[in-house]
C-alpha cells in the first residue's frame, strides 16, 4: 500500500467510525439542548443497542460469521433489526426520562445528572449478569463484496453504514427543522418557558428528545456490532466518551455541530491506529475533549444552550 | 354579566413564604381593554403567570368563558384562547420570524386558517412580512414586540394577557404598538395588559385595577382612574410635571 492508498483507508474507515459516533453524539446533544443535563446513561443505552441488536439478529438464526444473505432478504432482515433496536432504545430512553429523570429534573444541583451514572451502571451490570462479561460474536450477514480502489478496499459493510447514517441523520435534520414537533423541540432548548406559553407540551417534547436520541443511539449501537463483529458489555464507556467528545467538539446543544465532531472523532481515531498507534488514540481524543473545554467551550460551532433567565 | 370572559374569585397565590396575590377579584368583559397597574412586585407579573398557568393559586378560582381554569395545563389555556406578550417578548431569537409566528400557532390546526391568520399580521406589521426570513433575535426592540403580539394572534386568542408591551421600545415605538394595541381590541380581542407606562396604557384601555402589595386597591373606568389623585400622585406625576 503506497501512502495514498492508506490515508485512503483511513478516510474510509473513519467516516464509518464518525457515522458511529455522530449518531451517538446526536442523544447527547439533543437532550444537553433542552435539558442542560449530561445524560451518561446514553452510554450503556447505546450498548444495550448492540445487544438489542445481537438477538434480533440471533433471531433471524444469524450466528457469527456462518450465514451470508443477499439482496431482498439481507434488506428486510437489516430494516427489521434496525427498527427493532431503535424503537426498543428508544423506550427504554422514554422510560428512564419519564419514571426517573423527570422526578429529579426540578431539583437544583447535580441530583439528575447523578441519577443518569447510576441508571448507566444499573443498565452495565445488568447486561453483565446476564450475558457475561466476555466479548460476543455478532453476526455478520453481509456478502464480502468490496471494491479496490488503488490500494484501498471499500466494503459493502462501509457503504451499508454510510447510507444508514446518512438516511438517520437526514431523517433528524428534517424531523428539527421541518416539523411541527422538531420546531417545538427547537424552540424548548431555546426557551423552555416561552415555549410553554406557546402551548407547546414541554414534557412530550422532553419525552420525544430522549425518544430520538436512544433511537439513534441504539442504531449506532448496531453499527458498532456490524463493523466490529463483536459486542460486549463494557463498549459502551469508551464509544460514549468519544461521541460526548465529538459532542463537546461540535458544540453540545448543536445538533450539525454533533454530525461533524462525529466524524472528526472517527478520523481521528482511524488514523490514529494507522499514523501513531492505536493505543495512544484516546490521548488524542480526550487531549481534544480537554482542550476544547479549556479554550473553546462553546465547541466549533457555538452551543446552543437555553436561554435560562 | 353575561359577556364575562375572565373572572378572578378571590384567588390567592403563594410564591414559598410570600403571598403573592391576596383575596384578588377581576372580572374581564368580553371586548375590553383592561389594565392592571402598580409598583414593583405588587402581583402584576404573577396575575399574569396565574392565567396562563405557570403558578396556580392556592386557593380562589380562575374562569374563562363560563368555565374554571384554575387546575388546566397550559397548553389547555392556549387551546381555549388565551395568549400571551410575554414580557421582555422572548420571542425564540435563533428562529426565524416565521418560524416564530407557526410556534404561535401551535395550538390551532395546519391549513388554509393559519394562512389566512398569517396574512391578518402581515397587514397589522408589514415590517413583520418583510422580516418573515430573519431570525428573530436579530430584529431591534420593537420589530420583536410586533412579532410577538403577531405571535399571539396566530394562536386565535380571545384574550391576550400582555405583560409590559412598552418596556424597553423608544417613544415612536411606544405610540405605535398601542395603536396596534387599540385596532386588534377594535377586531374583537379582549385585551389584559400590565403596563409601567400608565399614561399611555389609560389612555386606550377601558377599565383598571390597581394592585398594591399583592391586593387591589382600586379599580374603575380609565376616565375615573385618570381623575383619581392617588393614582395622578403615583403613576401619572411625571405627565402631570411634563404637562405643567
Amino acid at each position: 500500500m503506497t501512502t495514498a492508498d492508506l490515508i485512503l483507508q483511513q478516510l474510509i474507515n473513519g467516516v464509518s467510525l464518525g457515522a458511529m459516533y455522530a449518531l451517538l453524539a446526536l442523544g447527547f446533544t439533543l437532550v444537553y439542548g433542552i435539558l442542560e443535563l449530561i445524560n451518561f446513561s446514553h452510554f450503556n443505552i447505546f450498548m444495550v443497542g448492540s445487544f438489542v441488536a445481537l438477538m434480533t439478529l440471533d433471531a433471524f438464526g444469524l450466528k457469527g460469521q456462518t450465514v451470508v444473505l443477499t439482496g431482498l432478504p439481507l434488506a428486510g432482515v437489516l430494516l427489521v433489526a434496525f427498527l427493532v433496536t431503535m424503537v426498543a432504545t428508544g423506550v427504554l430512553g422514554v422510560g428512564i426520562e419519564r419514571f426517573l429523570l423527570r422526578r429529579v429534573r426540578h431539583v437544583k444541583g447535580p441530583a439528575a445528572m447523578i441519577t443518569t451514572i447510576g441508571v448507566s451502571y444499573i443498565l452495565l451490570n445488568v447486561v453483565l449478569l446476564t450475558t457475561g462479561a466476555d466479548a460476543k460474536n455478532f453476526p455478520n450477514p453481509l456478502p464480502a463484496v468490496h471494491y479496490d480502489i488503488g490500494g484501498a478496499v471499500l466494503r459493502l459493510r462501509e457503504i451499508l453504514i454510510w447510507i444508514i447514517a446518512f438516511v438517520l441523520m437526514g431523517g433528524l435534520s428534517y424531523f428539527v427543522n421541518r416539523t411541527r414537533l422538531g420546531k417545538a423541540m427547537r424552540a424548548t432548548a431555546q426557551d423552555p418557558d416561552a415555549a410553554r406559553m406557546m402551548g407547546i407540551e414541554v414534557d412530550r417534547v422532553i419525552m420525544t428528545a430522549f425518544f430520538v436520541g436512544s433511537a439513534l443511539a441504539g442504531a449506532g449501537g448496531l453499527i458498532f456490532g456490524l463493523y466490529y463483529n463483536f459486542t460486549s458489555a463494557s463498549v459502551g464507556f469508551v464509544a460514549g466518551l468519544r461521541a460526548f467528545t465529538a459532542a463537546v467538539l461540535g458544540g453540545i446543544g448543536n445538533v450539525p455541530g454533533a454530525m461533524v465532531g462525529g466524524l472528526i472523532i472517527g478520523l481521528i481515531e482511524a488514523s490514529g491506529g494507522q499514523l501513531i498507534a492505536t493505543a495512544w488514540t484516546d490521548v488524542v481524543i480526550f487531549s481534544i475533549l480537554v482542550l476544547v473545554l479549556v479554550f473553546r467551550p462553546s465547541g466549533l460551532f457555538g452551543r446552543m444552550a437555553p436561554n435560562k433567565s | 354579566m353575561a359577556d364575562l370572559l375572565l373572572e378572578f374569585k378571590d384567588v390567592n397565590t403563594f410564591y414559598g413564604d410570600m403571598h403573592a396575590l391576596k383575596n384578588v377579584n377581576y372580572t374581564i368583559e368580553r371586548g375590553e381593554i383592561v389594565c392592571l397597574l402598580g409598583g414593583n412586585a405588587c402581583g402584576k407579573s404573577t396575575t399574569m403567570k396565574t392565567i396562563m398557568g405557570v403558578v396556580r393559586p392556592a386557593s380562589g378560582s380562575v374562569t374563562f368563558d363560563g368555565q374554571v381554569i384554575s387546575n388546566l395545563a397550559t397548553s389547555e389555556r392556549v387551546r381555549r384562547g388565551i395568549a400571551p406578550v410575554l414580557e421582555a417578548r422572548r420571542l425564540f431569537p435563533r428562529m426565524t420570524v416565521y418560524e416564530n409566528l407557526e410556534l404561535g400557532a401551535y395550538t390551532q390546526p395546519r391549513g388554509p386558517q393559519f394562512e389566512q391568520d398569517l396574512e391578518r399580521v402581515y397587514a397589522l406589521f408589514p415590517r413583520v412580512k418583510e422580516r418573515r426570513d430573519q431570525l428573530a433575535g436579530t430584529l431591534s426592540g420593537g420589530e420583536q414586540q410586533m412579532v410577538a403580539i403577531g405571535r399571539a394572534l396566530m394562536a386565535r386568542p380571545r384574550l391576550i394577557c400582555m405583560d409590559e408591551p412598552s418596556m424597553g421600545l423608544s417613544p415612536l415605538f411606544v405610540e405605535q404598538v398601542f395603536d396596534i394595541i387599540q385596532e386588534i381590541n377594535r377586531q374583537g380581542t379582549t385585551i389584559f395588559m400590565v403596563e409601567q407606562n400608565a399614561n399611555m396604557a389609560l389612555s386606550i384601555a377601558h377599565r383598571a385595577y390597581v394592585l398594591q402589595t399583592g391586593e387591589v386597591v382600586l379599580s374603575g373606568t380609565a376616565a375615573e382612574m385618570r381623575e383619581n389623585e392617588m393614582i395622578k400622585q403615583a403613576y401619572l406625576g411625571e405627565m402631570q410635571v411634563e404637562a405643567a
